[in-house]
């Protein structure tokens, strides 16, 4: 555990050392301003963060993580110190989990950055704390699963491109697809779209509602995806 | 400390480690010699624990490496070939990152770095991030890293590769005194290095042993049999004759020019037949005025066993 730890730390300090993060946390914090201010800073407009947080940041976040996972194992197996690393007395385990750690330690560094918005909005009115919390929740959540399938990606390849194109298509079609899909179709397999689909799951959480059912999805589905990368990983001895 | 014992490694169609078992007691400094894709590498990764084998199997300090694998890890310091390390983290950083993942406590920790600052030279550098070191320096930390736990073995691959010639020296020096306080296995394809550093050597081809021992043991197995040239004077045919019919003469090839002629003798044992020829010219009142033993280096033998010929007395 307490090699999980200096795992985290490591990652952490090379995020904060590395020039790729803080472009991302730039595009980010720009990206998300101005989908702020076009929807609420208009007369009459409804004075809250839902369509903010609850349309817009899934979306930003589908492009966003995947650019800050791409280089957490590519670059590893690309440089060569994942031998240094697989021969040291830490466990695939220990790595993953490192990485993942260090890798949400990171976003939540950069939602923290929104809390930005919620003081704007609060000028205006008594702010939904309930609401907000569920939502920062869901927002957690959220990007804890797209960390852990950029991270399974960036396990499947040297190229970090590769790695981050697959983690973006594969986000974007559970994420958007699923739910455009899911609004076609009638019956058994509009249930199934719908559960499939991320952004359904996280509708509730933006409401300020939370369901077990949604949290228990993004948890279950965040370990799924965790496991495999430490699978790869440990498959990756063999050859 | 190491046991070796039928050690195959595929990958896919291609056995890149084909059989292979040796030993390396405590203490020793044991080189791996082979030309490139000989199966070095493959086989330090599986001892490292960093690639399983196919089948046989390997232990280090009496743990297995593919059952006990973090046992072995623990107690293997390594230094893989292209020493690669994180070129944005600072070298004391890197060190003591290491020293973590080893499990060392905070005091251990301070003392070991200082340790390794002393003994690979790293006082000048310990504080410039790592993308900013030489190749030199890189290894230099590659080996400190590879020493901050104390480990029991030493596994270097190819460590004095892309030094420069003093570098190479020092390193050379350090390998040797870590030897007393370590069991090293180290690998390279430089003879003269092994040579000089270990105390026996293995050399590999094609994913097998084809010889083994200590290098004045290797050095006599070519030297017993190499041949001799001895200028002489006096009738060719006659020369050749006589010599021919000496004991422990196998071929004679001679050339001629200007009234000398030059002799290559392959001896066919391994006997020492300078004095013989030397007493041969006497009696026959022929002048000789060059004999001399072609003494093959280790270069030669390692040569000639790579180029698939069958290797003297082996």
């Amino acid at each position: 555990m307490q090699k999980v730890g200096t795992l985290t730390r490591r990652e952490l300090s090379v995020f904060f050392f590395s020039p790729i993060a803080y472009v991302v946390i730039a595009i980010f914090l720009v990206v998300t301003g101005i989908f702020f201010t076009s929807d609420n800073f208009l007369p009459g407009a409804e004075a809250s963060l839902r369509i903010t947080f609850g349309n817009y940041l899934p979306l930003i976040l589908v492009f966003v993580l995947p650019m800050l996972t791409m280089r957490l194992l590519s670059e590893e197996f690309r440089s060569g110190t994942v031998e240094t690393l697989m021969t040291a007395p830490v466990s695939e385990a220990d790595i993953v989990l490192g990485k993942f750690l260090g890798t949400l330690v990171f976003y939540l560094a950069m939602l923290a950055t929104t809390l930005l918005h919620v003081v704007l909005i609060a000028v205006y009115g008594p702010l939904d704390v309930g609401m907000l919390l569920a939502t920062y929740l869901g927002l957690i959540l959220l990007g804890g699963l797209y960390i852990s399938v950029g991270l399974f990606f960036s396990a499947c390849t040297r190229n970090q491109v590769i790695a981050v194109l697959c983690s973006f298509v594969l986000l974007a079609v559970f994420t958007f697809l699923a739910n455009y899909l899911a609004r076609e179709q009638e019956g058994t397999l509009r249930v199934v779209l719908q559960h499939l689909s991320i952004v359904a799951h996280f509708q509730d959480f933006a409401r300020g509602l939370v369901d077990t059912n949604h949290l228990i999805f993004f948890l279950s589905t965040t370990v799924l995806f965790l496991f495999l990368t430490v699978k790869v990983l440990e498959s990756r001895r063999w050859r | 400390m190491i046991q070796v014992k039928n050690l195959i490694k595929r990958f896919g169609p291609v056995t890149a480690v084909d059989n292979i078992s040796f030993d390396v007691g405590a203490g020793e400094i044991v080189g791996v010699l082979g030309p490139n894709g000989a199966g070095k590498t493959t086989t330090i990764r599986i001892l490292t624990c960093f690639h399983p084998a196919t089948s046989g199997s390997a232990t280090v300090v009496g743990h297995d490496v593919f059952h006990e694998s973090m046992e072995v890890r623990r107690n293997i310091g390594y230094l893989p070939e292209s020493a690669p390390l994180y070129p944005e983290m600072r070298a004391r950083e890197y060190l003591e990152f290491r020293a973590r993942l080893h499990g060392m406590a905070r005091g251990d920790r301070e003392a070991a770095l200082r340790r390794v600052t002393e003994r690979c030279w790293l006082g000048e550098f310990i504080d410039r991030p790592i993308g900013q070191l030489s190749k030199g320096m890189r290894q230099r930390v590659g080996l400190a890293d590879a020493l901050i736990h104390d480990p029991k073995v030493l596994v270097l691959d190819e460590p004095t590769i892309g030094l420069d010639p003093t570098q190479i020296r020092e390193t050379r020096e350090l390998v040797k005194e870590l030897g007393a306080r370590h069991t090293i296995l180290l690998s390279s394809h430089i003879l003269h290095e092994v040579e000089q550093v270990c105390g026996r050597a293995i050399i590999i081809k094609s994913g097998r042993i084809v010889a083994s021992g200590s290098p004045d043991e290797l050095r006599q197995r070519v030297s017993a049999s190499s041949p001799l040239i001895a200028e002489i004077s006096g009738p060719a045919e006659e020369i050749r004759q006589a010599v021919a019919a000496l004991d422990g003469v196998g071929q004679v090839e001679i050339r001629s020019e200007d009234g000398w002629h030059r002799l290559a003798i392959s001896p066919s044992q391994r006997a020492d037949v300078r004095a013989d020829i030397f007493k041969l010219a006497a009696e026959k009142g022929w002048s000789l005025r060059e004999i001399r033993r072609e003494v093959a280096s280790l270069e030669d033998y390692f040569v000639k066993i790579v180029a698939e010929q069958q290797a003297p007395g082996i």
